[in-house]
């Protein structure tokens, strides 16, 4: 331990690991056609297990994590916003959006090499963005065929088995399109495979959450950034699914020996929607005041499925192999699949900032906060819309918050000495000086 | 106990000597490129003005922008933080504290005893700060100082769309082109001011009492646009710009 230092920190084990999928991820997608393989698109939030019953060699690039890494290349980012803008197309887009459509124009893929053409698009519609997204994709690349699932069905609490087959029927009709279109025959026990896989890493990445609830926090968010995007990538897949057991464990070793994410950890905050990629260094900014951000609604349940367990905290989902729940057939596969997936917390507040601010009070409660840094985020607008009432709900709630204007994939709305100087502010209200 | 404020603000730095609450002494000069100078000159002038050397000083905070950059001092408090705590000593009934200066515009809402409970500052751009005066009265061709005055003369205000300074120096050129008269214009700047720091005053929930600080608060014309918009009097301190070093000179003492 660091003397003067209230925990002992230490990295994490399994650091590099985490690295290493993402790297092999982007490659593998760039290479498939090498390899004999085939090559989709599509968000972070589409049903990506359904897509893995074409075969082992199908390969995925999904957007908003994309956007992201170009994001956190300045210069590139830049060029690529710029080429959008000289396209025509509008500032005030999903900066994502932006990023991914200006790599597309430059035809420079942010892993080095032209940017990969996928073979087809796989989509689903959370927000207006996602609807016109891969029409652009489309019609830049020359044509690229596309499927998307539409789930404006509500918020999980009012699902029902109606909406359900809403969903599902377009998944098999989904299926059909996706044999036609790839000229491949469809195995359901692959299906099978992916939704189990699914259910699996998303549940392990809500109990990686849940473990930060102890004090000290094991994880810092800006770490968790680099954990939870693998499960943006492919949560269908063993591999994540493998690696959020391993950091699972080693994440509760950390809380059973008190290894701490920060070493001076006094102040405990959590954020809300997508950070400023380029400005990940606010969150070290933190750290000189002893404060950390802990997580936040969108780092635990974009990826992660929680539930309320007996005692009324929130918990990981049960996965249907914990139910007992064996998967013998497509429709069943695609059921759990649906369900599962309209259950994601980040999901829910599409359809009421209510619902939103109640996630957001119980993480501020479970995790024992002692404020909200809240990023109004112009990059999104779907995760920021009612943020300016979460901002009301959580201070009713008795949480102070502070704001910051900025957006995740276009540095050029973000001050970074504004920013700060409105952390020193703001610690200096929650009465903590730097240490 | 005799104390130091500094406010190292980003057009200007203020000093203020502080013995047992009362301001002895006090001076205030332009930053420029300098302004650890600029400090340096302004406490050997406040402490002059108050008949005291560097020795008689127990302990100096700076507040401000520049606030790392401040030479002497002890510690360092937020610009949020010695405005609310300056307006509160002079007036404890104070809840909201509005301070506009040169380059920021910030509400911060107060409790009893002077903790800030939140605040709002104007983001990136400048309509929100006495620059965006600064601007248009270039683009009027009128004394700053004129400005304020002028704009109580108006007959007939004319609303300004331009939320942004750039846009509104144009706006003030074509309506300076439509001949409107120029009182007119000036109250125009001083309503689109005074509506971007209301908002920002209705972020934390203002409530009465309303203290105005910072170098804005000496423009008629802005207060009365600010008074019209938050439909309320406030509270103006007799030195208004130098109430964020009085709040560090009172932090100073607690230290
Ligand atoms: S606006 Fe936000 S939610 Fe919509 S596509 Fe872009 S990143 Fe996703």
């Amino acid at each position: 331990m660091t003397t003067g230092a209230l925990y002992e920190t230490k990295p994490l084990n399994c650091w590099a690991k985490a690295k290493e999928i993402r790297e092999e991820y982007y490659r593998d997608y760039a290479n498939a056609h090498e390899n004999g393989g085939i090559r989709w698109a599509g968000g972070a939030w589409t049903f990506g297990a359904i897509p893995c019953g074409l075969g082992d060699d199908v390969w995925s690039l999904t957007s908003e994590p994309y956007g992201a890494s170009i994001a956190a290349n300045k210069l590139f980012s830049l060029r690529c916003l710029e080429a959008t803008e000289k396209a025509g197309y509008a500032r005030d887009l999903c900066s994502y959006m932006r990023n991914y459509w200006g790599s597309i124009l430059l035809n420079e893929y942010a892993f080095g090499g032209p940017f990969p053409k996928p073979d087809f698009i796989w989509q689903d519609h959370i927000c207006c963005s996602h609807a016109k997204w891969y029409q652009v994709v489309s019609d830049l690349e020359g044509g690229i065929p596309q499927f998307c699932i539409d789930v404006s069905v509500g918020p999980y609490h009012e699902i029902n088995e109606l909406k359900l087959d809403y969903v599902v029927g377009q998944m098999h009709d989904g299926i059909e399109w996706l044999q036609k279109t790839t000229g491949r025959t469809y195995d359901d026990a692959k299906l099978i495979e992916a939704v189990y896989q699914e259910c699996r890493s998303t549940a392990l990445w809500a109990e990686i959450s849940c473990l930060n609830k102890a004090k000290p926090a094991p994880l810092d968010e800006k770490t968790m950034y680099s954990l939870y995007v693998l499960g943006t990538l492919m949560k269908h897949s063993k591999v994540v699914a493998d690696f959020y057991e391993e950091l699972r464990d080693e994440v509760r070793w950390r809380v059973d020996n008190q290894i701490a994410a920060i070493a001076n950890e006094r102040c405990r905050l959590m954020s809300d929607t997508q950070p400023p990629w380029g400005f990940l260094s606010v969150f070290r900014y933190l750290e000189q005041f002893g404060a950390i951000s802990v997580g936040s609604l969108y780092t635990f349940g974009l990826i992660g499925m929680f539930e309320v367990k007996p005692d009324g905290t929130w918990g990981p989902r049960t996965t249907p192999q914990e139910q007992g729940i064996e998967i013998t057939d497509r429709e069943q596969a695609l059921r759990i699949l649906a369900d599962w997936n309209l259950s994601k917390p980040e999901w829910q507040h599409f359809y009421s900032p209510h619902l939103k601010t109640e996630m957001m009070v119980r993480i501020a409660r479970e995790w024992s906060l002692d404020g909200v840094i809240l990023h109004y985020n112009r990059g999104c607008e779907g995760l920021s819309i009612g943020i300016a009432e979460n901002r009301l709900g959580l201070i009713e709630a008795g949480y102070p918050v502070m704001t910051f204007e900025g957006n995740m994939g276009d540095e050029r709305e973000f001050d970074l000495p504004k920013t700060t100087a409105r952390i020193d502010a703001f610690m200096e209200t929650l009465g903590i000086k730097e240490i | 106990m005799i104390t130091a404020g500094i406010d190292m603000g980003s057009k200007t730095v203020k000093v203020v000597i502080v013995k047992d609450g009362e301001i002895v002494g006090k001076h205030m000069l332009l930053a420029g490129f300098e302004a650890q100078e600029a400090a340096e000159t302004a406490f050997a002038a406040s402490l002059e003005a108050a008949g005291l050397t560097a020795d008689d000083i127990e302990a100096i905070v700076a507040t401000g922008a520049g606030r790392k950059n401040a030479p002497h001092t002890d510690r360092d408090i937020t610009e949020v933080g010695s405005g609310a705590k300056g307006a509160h000593h002079l007036y404890p009934a104070v809840r909201t504290v509005i301070d506009v200066g040169a380059e920021e515009g910030r509400a911060i809402r107060c409790t009893e005893d002077g903790k800030v409970l939140d605040f709002a500052l104007n983001e990136k751009c400048a309509a929100g700060a006495g620059a965006f005066t600064e601007a248009m009265s270039r683009a009027l061709e009128v004394p700053i100082e004129e400005l304020g005055p002028m704009s109580l003369q108006s007959q007939n205000p004319t609303p300004m769309n331009a939320q942004c300074a750039v846009f509104a120096e144009s706006e003030v050129v074509s309506l300076l082109h439509a001949r409107t008269p120029k009182q007119d214009i000036a109250r125009s700047v001083h309503d689109a001011i005074a509506s971007r720091i209301v908002s920002l005053a209705k972020k934390v929930g203002f409530e009465p009492e309303v203290v105005f600080i910072g170098g804005v608060a000496h423009n008629p014309g802005f207060v009365d646009s600010l008074e019209r918009a938050l439909e309320c009097k406030v509270i103006i301190p007799e030195d208004p710009e130098f109430i964020g070093a009085y709040g560090a000179a009172l932090a100073a003492a607690e230290s």
